[in-house]
């Protein structure tokens, strides 16, 4: 039972978030490629660096921060929402009742569906952003395919994606627990079932913001 | 069995129940009837164990709920069976599904076993072929009737109904007291009701626990109902014009 609803919730965060995250992680590298190319152009810094700089930023930052904060509005107002649509019908209570420990049935195939899938989504992203940047920059000749290419196999670190995946797993976490209970706790009617949405949005992308700054520096200490 | 141990229980500084002693029997249609706001459905979610009371205990024959571990309380509710005031079927599943939650949890049966069960529930409740339809395609007596098919899914040892009729006609409502009576006697399971509605208690009113104001004013079978001279209970039942009317006529 715990098992089809994971796989569903798989389903859910995984597929279903593709699009807006694979739309997303484009124009972040197309973007990144274009203003590197404003910046540098006229200096001393050798053009085939732009591959590199579009990797490492994608890697370590852009491809799991920003993913994140667009999948706590995605998926995490969705979780509150449905949590809390639960517990204002009734629903929760109603499980309650039969016995079902509804903290565990409700909320752990939605983690355990979070902490696989949401890294995978990060991966996919640093990959289609590194895309990106090569499709927006490549064609309309900023750079030489080649040297993009060169640039995207040179200085690699294995550490950086180390970091992207801590990260994706704990921004995973924190949105998924933030909403979670924004949802399962809501009281009161319609309007409070929206703000508590809302909060979890909101909090969720606070507390993935802070992690952020406390993850870099650990990590790069 | 069930029984209520001096009951408190307050909302901030609001007192909603005021110390309620009962006995609900086994075998029997409980009734807790009142005015809207008496304290019912408070006292019915004590009972359930999903509001602590402030003070008191719920005794399960020789188990407190109310300071019972969360194991202990796992195991009773399954022996539970409740249909909400609002029915609480999960909308997004079809009537098989909600019907067959229960069993999903809490059995091992092959999914072919599972659904002769449900089919057997719906048989009982009259609402046979409905499986694969979705709670927002029912009428709503239908929907109190698939409410009552899967508290009883897992054959519990004690039922629970707030307002089984409310919002339906009068034979509907005849109806649903009727299974509810017949299921409690077929399986003797201890069922309390709550209802405001006079049909029912003088249908099905065997153990009654009248509230007023979160006390309990009265208590007694529908056969002493029409006998008793106890003030709040004449208010309580000779509230509708038309007896009124009735009564004066007589006199
Ligand atoms: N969760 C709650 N928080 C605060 N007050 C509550 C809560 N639930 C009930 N009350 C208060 O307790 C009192 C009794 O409510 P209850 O729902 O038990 O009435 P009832 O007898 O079931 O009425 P009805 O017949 O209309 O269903 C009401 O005054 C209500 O305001
Ligand atoms: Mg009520």
């Amino acid at each position: 039972m715990y098992y089809k609803e994971t796989l569903r919730q798989m389903y859910d965060i995984g597929i279903g978030s593709l699009p807006i995250v694979f739309l997303i992680s484009i124009f972040i590298g197309a973007v990144t490629s274009v203003q590197f190319y404003y910046q540098m152009s006229g200096t001393l810094i050798p053009s085939y660096y732009i591959g590199y700089i579009v990797r490492d930023m994608t890697i370590i930052e852009l491809a799991p921060t920003i993913t994140c904060l667009v999948l706590a509005g995605k998926v995490g107002s969705n979780m509150a929402a449905e949590l809390g649509g639960m517990r204002q019908k009734e629903h929760i209570d109603a499980m309650e009742i039969m016995g079902v420990n509804t903290s565990a049935y409700l909320i752990m195939p939605k983690v355990i569906a979070s902490l696989l899938m949401i890294p995978v989504l990060v991966c996919a992203a640093a990959l289609i952003g590194i895309l990106g940047a090569y499709i927006a920059s490549v064609p309309v000749g900023l750079f030489t395919s080649a040297e993009f290419i060169k640039g995207v196999r040179s200085f690699f670190v294995p550490y950086n994606v180390f970091m992207m995946f801590v990260k994706a797993f704990v921004f995973g976490y924190i949105l998924t627990n933030v909403s979670c209970y924004q949802g399962y706790f809501v009281k009161g009617g319609s309007i409070e079932l929206g703000e508590a949405s809302t909060r979890a949005v909101v909090y969720s992308n606070i507390l993935i913001l802070l992690a952020d700054y406390v993850i870099a520096l650990v990590l790069t200490a | 069995m069930i029984r209520a141990e001096s009951i408190y229980k307050e909302f901030g500084d609001q007192q909603v129940l005021k110390g309620i002693d009962f006995l609900f029997e086994a075998g029997k249609t409980n009734l807790v009837i009142g005015k809207s706001g008496s304290g019912k459905t408070v006292l019915l979610k004590i009972l359930v164990g999903l509001f602590k009371p402030s003070t008191g205990h719920v005794w399960y024959d020789n188990i407190d709920l109310v300071t019972a571990n969360k194991d202990t309380l796992r195991k009773l509710r399954m022996q539970v069976g409740m249909l909400f005031q609002g029915n609480a079927l999960f909308d997004s599943m079809n009537i098989e599904e909600n019907i067959r939650f229960p069993l999903d949890m809490f059995t091992t049966l092959t999914l072919k076993e599972k659904n002769k069960q449900v089919d057997f529930c719906l048989e009982r409740v009259s609402l046979p072929g409905i499986n694969q339809k979705y709670p927002s395609e029912i009428s709503g007596g239908m929907q109190k009737r698939v409410g009552i098919a899967r508290a009883i899914v897992l054959k519990p040892k004690y039922l629970f109904c707030d307002e089984p009729n409310s919002g339906l006609d009068p034979q509907t409502s005849i109806t649903i007291d009727e299974l509810i009576q017949d299921i409690t006697k077929d399986n003797n399971i201890t069922t309390v009701i709550n209802t405001h509605d006079m049909n029912s208690v003088m249908e099905i009113g065997e153990n009654i626990c009248l509230l007023e104001k979160g006390v309990l004013a009265w208590k007694g079978s529908k056969d002493q109902v029409l006998q008793d001279k106890n003030e709040t209970l004449h208010d309580f039942i000779f509230a509708s014009p038309f007896l009124q009317k009735l009564i004066e006529s007589n006199h």
